[in-house]
C-alpha cells in the first residue's frame, strides 16, 4: 500500500478512536457543566457518581442476564433507563444529604466544593468496602460486529457511543434553552435570590439539574463498561478529573463548551498516542489545554460575566 | 491473674519435660520450611505444606532417603512467617540455630524471601526459595537458591516461541511503560526478538501508562504495522481490555502474554477473547504428562484440590535440596554438612524436576525450560510446548 494511503487510513482510524474516547469526556462534562451553571459548585464527586453508573450498570445487566432468558438487546434496553434512574437517586441524594444542608447554613461555595472531593472519596471507598478490590468484567450485551470500510475498522459499539454522545448533548441543548425547566435553570444561574420571588422552588430546579447530570453519568458509564469492560473503583477518578477539565477549556457553564471540550480533550490525547511516545500524551494534551486557557479564560465557548448557564 | 503466674514456670517446665522426645539425630534429614502458614497469603502457605507433606510420606514409606549407601527418614519442620519480613528473618533463625535443619525450603514471596535469604547466608545455612523472583533474593549469596525463573528469562523464551511456533519475523510489543515487570519484559523480548531477526525485526513498540483504559491509538498503530504476533506482558486485569480492543480494530494475529496472565481471574474478566492466546508459565497442571501428572493425580487425590504453581515449585524445591544431600553426602556435622550441600546445589546439573528440567548456577538461579501455555477452548491454561532458552 502507498504511504500516503496508510497515513489516511491512519488518521481516520484514530479519529474515529478519538470520537469514541471523547464521548466519554463529553457526557461527563456535561454533568460538570450542569452542576456549575446553575449552582457555580464544581461537583468533584461527579467522576464518582459516574463509576456508580458504571457498577449499577454491571448489577442490573448481570441481574436481567441471570433472571431470565432474555437477549442481549432487551437486557441492554432495560438496563439503560434503570441505570439512569437509580444512578439519579445517587446524585440527588448527594445533593440532599451533602450539599443542601450546607446551602442552607449560607456556607461559603469553597465548603461545598471540598465537601463534593469528600463525597467523590467516599463513594470511592465505600465501594471498596463493600464489592472489594478485585475488578469485575461487564457481561457482553450486544455482540461486538467489526465492519471494515478499506483499512478502518468500525464496530457497532463505538457507532453507538458517538451517537449517544452528539444525542445526549442535543437532548441538553434543548432542555435548558427551549423548556420551562430550563428556562427556570438559567433564571437561578442568574439570580438565585429573585427566582424564589417569581414562585418558582430553587430546590426543585436544583434536583432537576442533578437528575439530569447524574442520569448522563451513568449512561457514560454503562456505555464505557460495555466499550471497556473491566470495571474497578477507581474508574471514575482520573476520568472525572480530566473531563472537569475538558469542560473548563469548554467554558463551563456553557453546554457546548463541555461537549466540544470533551472531544477536544480525547482527539488531543488520542493523536498523541497515536503519533508520538504515550508517555507525552498527558503532556502535551493538558499543555495544549493550558495554552486554550491561556489564550481564553473564560475557554472556547464561554464568556465573561459573573454568572452563566 | 498475679495469683496464678507462678504457674507459668511450671507449665513451661511440663511442656519442656513432657515434650516430645527429639528423634534421635543419627538416622533424620532435617529440613525447615519458612512458609506463609499465616498472614495474606495463607494458600501458599498451605499448597507448600501440602507438597511438602506429600514428598516426605512418599519418601518415608518408602523406607526413607539413601545417602551414601545408608537411608535416612525426612523430618520437616515448618515454621510460620505470618507473611512477614520480621517474622520470616526470625524463623529462618529458629530454624537455623534452633532446629538445626540441614537445608531451609521458602519462604516463597519475594517480601519475605529477600530479608530471610540475609538470615540464611549470614548464617551459612542453604535456603531454596521456590517462588521469590525478585532478583535480590539469590543476589551476592552464595547460600541461596531459587526453584523459578526469574521474570527477564521470559522475554529469549517468547521470542524463541513465537520464532519457532508462528515463524514469525515481525513482532510488535505493546506494554505499560509507568511499571517494572511489563517494561522489563517488554525490553528484553525486544533484545532477543532483534537478536534473532535483525534490528528492525520489532515493528511496533508501543507504551501506556498505568490505568489507562483505551489502547485505540496504540492498537491502530500495531495492526497498520504489518506485526505478525503481538506481545502484551501485562497484568490479567489489564489483558482483557488489550485483547477485546485489538480484536475491535481488526487484529487477528496471535498475542503472547506474560506469567502474570495467570495471576488472577483471566478468563472471569476476558471470557471468550483470550481463547487461542498462548503465554508462558512455571508450570501448567492442564496437559501435563509423566512425572508431572502423576504428582498432579495423587495430589489432586489426597487434597481435593489442583495444585497450583507453588505446589510444584515447591515440590521441585525439595527434591533439589534431597538432591544435593545425597551428592554432598552427610558427615553428621551440621556446619560442615551445611556447606557441602551448597557447594553441591550450586553444581547441581540437569535435575529433572516436575516444572521443567534445571541446572544451577553457583550465583543461585537456575536455568530451566518454561512452559508455554495455551488458552484453550474451555479457557483452561493448557500445556502447549516446552521451551528452553
Amino acid at each position: 500500500m502507498p504511504w500516503g494511503g496508510a497515513l489516511l487510513a491512519s488518521i481516520l482510524q484514530n479519529t474515529l478512536n478519538a470520537l469514541q474516547w471523547g464521548s466519554f469526556y463529553s457526557l461527563i462534562a456535561l454533568g460538570y457543566c450542569l452542576v456549575y451553571g446553575v449552582l457555580l459548585l464544581i461537583n468533584f464527586a461527579h467522576g464518582d457518581v459516574y463509576m456508580v453508573g458504571a457498577y449499577i450498570a454491571f448489577f442490573v445487566a448481570t441481574f436481567l442476564l441471570a433472571s431470565g432468558g432474555l437477549p442481549g438487546w432487551v437486557v441492554l434496553a432495560v438496563t439503560v433507563p434503570i441505570t439512569m434512574v437509580l444512578t439519579a437517586a445517587v446524585g440527588v441524594t448527594l445533593e440532599r444529604v451533602a450539599y443542601r444542608p450546607l446551602r442552607r447554613k449560607g456556607a461559603h461555595r469553597l465548603y461545598v466544593v471540598v465537601t463534593a472531593l469528600m463525597c467523590g472519596i467516599i463513594l470511592e471507598n465505600g465501594n471498596l468496602a463493600l464489592l472489594g478490590a478485585a475488578s469485575r468484567a461487564f457481561p457482553e450485551l450486544v455482540t461486538t460486529t467489526v465492519f471494515s470500510l478499506g483499512d478502518v475498522k468500525l464496530t457497532n459499539l463505538k457507532v453507538a457511543v458517538i451517537v449517544v454522545a452528539i444525542g445526549s448533548f442535543l437532548i441538553l441543548e434543548t432542555i435548558v434553552s427551549r423548556t420551562k425547566i430550563g428556562m427556570a435553570m438559567r433564571a437561578l444561574s442568574y439570580d438565585r435570590f429573585a427566582l424564589p420571588l417569581m414562585g418558582i422552588p430553587p430546590d426543585t430546579v436544583i434536583v432537576f439539574t442533578f437528575v439530569l447530570g447524574s442520569s448522563f453519568a451513568a449512561l457514560a458509564g454503562l456505555l464505557f463498561a460495555m466499550s471497556y469492560p473491566v470495571l474497578d473503583p477507581y474508574m471514575g477518578a482520573m476520568v472525572g478529573w480530566k473531563a472537569f477539565i475538558a469542560a473548563v477549556v469548554g467554558g463551563i457553564g456553557e453546554i457546548r463548551g463541555a461537549f466540544a471540550g470533551g472531544f477536544l480533550l480525547g482527539f488531543v490525547e488520542i493523536m498523541v498516542a497515536a503519533f508520538l511516545p504515550s508517555t507525552f500524551r498527558d503532556l502535551i494534551a493538558f499543555t495544549i489545554l493550558l495554552f486554550i486557557l491561556w489564550m481564553k479564560p473564560t475557554g472556547l465557548f464561554g464568556v465573561a460575566r459573573f454568572q452563566k448557564i | 491473674m498475679k495469683r496464678y503466674a507462678w504457674l507459668i514456670p511450671v507449665l513451661l517446665l511440663a511442656l519442656i519435660g513432657f515434650g516430645p522426645p527429639l528423634a534421635a539425630a543419627e538416622d533424620v534429614i532435617k529440613i525447615g520450611f519458612n512458609i506463609e502458614l499465616t498472614g495474606d497469603i495463607p494458600d501458599v502457605g498451605e499448597a507448600s505444606k501440602n507438597a511438602a507433606e506429600y514428598l516426605k510420606n512418599q519418601i518415608n514409606n518408602a523406607g526413607g532417603f539413601d545417602v551414601g549407601g545408608k537411608k535416612y527418614k525426612l523430618q520437616f519442620i515448618y515454621e510460620d512467617n505470618e507473611a512477614k519480613a520480621e517474622s520470616a528473618v526470625s524463623a529462618a533463625q529458629k530454624l537455623i540455630t534452633q532446629d538445626e535443619v540441614l537445608a531451609i525450603v521458602g519462604p516463597q514471596a519475594s517480601k519475605q524471601a529477600v530479608p530471610a535469604g540475609e538470615a540464611a547466608n549470614n548464617l551459612e545455612t542453604p535456603m531454596i526459595s521456590p517462588w521469590s523472583t525478585n532478583p535480590n533474593t539469590t543476589k551476592d549469596r552464595p547460600y541461596v537458591f531459587r526453584g523459578c525463573f526469574l521474570d527477564p528469562f521470559q522475554g529469549p523464551v517468547v521470542a524463541k516461541f513465537v520464532t519457532e511456533e508462528f515463524k514469525a519475523k515481525k513482532a510488535a510489543v505493546l506494554y505499560d511503560i509507568a511499571s517494572d515487570y511489563p517494561k522489563g519484559l517488554a525490553e528484553f523480548f525486544k533484545a532477543a526478538f532483534e537478536q534473532m531477526h535483525g534490528a528492525g525485526s520489532i515493528v511496533a513498540f508501543e507504551t501506556f501508562t498505568t490505568k489507562d483504559k483505551d489502547f485505540s491509538a496504540q492498537l491502530t498503530k500495531i495492526v497498520a504495522s504489518g506485526a505478525e504476533i503481538l506481545f502484551v506482558p501485562q497484568y490479567y486485569n489489564e489483558v482483557p481490555m488489550i485483547i477485546k480492543q485489538a480484536k475491535q480494530l481488526g487484529w487477528t494475529k496471535p498475542i503472547m502474554g506474560a506469567d502474570a496472565w495467570a495471576g488472577g481471574d483471566l478468563m472471569g474478566l476476558c471470557g471468550d477473547d483470550c481463547k487461542g492466546h498462548f503465554f508462558p508459565a512455571h508450570y501448567s497442571n492442564v496437559g501435563a504428562k509423566g512425572e508431572t501428572k502423576q504428582f498432579i493425580d495423587n495430589y489432586t487425590e489426597l487434597y481435593k484440590k489442583t495444585p497450583d504453581d507453588v505446589a510444584a515449585l515447591t515440590y521441585d524445591a525439595i527434591g533439589v535440596v534431597l538432591a544435593a544431600i545425597k551428592q554432598a553426602g552427610l558427615t553428621g556435622k551440621v556446619k560442615k554438612d551445611r556447606t557441602a550441600i551448597m557447594e553441591a546445589m550450586g553444581k547441581l546439573k540437569d535435575y529433572p524436576g516436575i516444572t521443567g528440567t534445571m541446572t544451577f548456577k553457583p550465583d543461585g538461579d537456575p536455568i530451566k525450560c518454561a512452559v508455554v501455555v495455551k488458552i484453550n477452548n474451555e479457557g483452561k491454561f493448557e500445556f502447549y510446548k516446552s521451551v528452553c532458552p
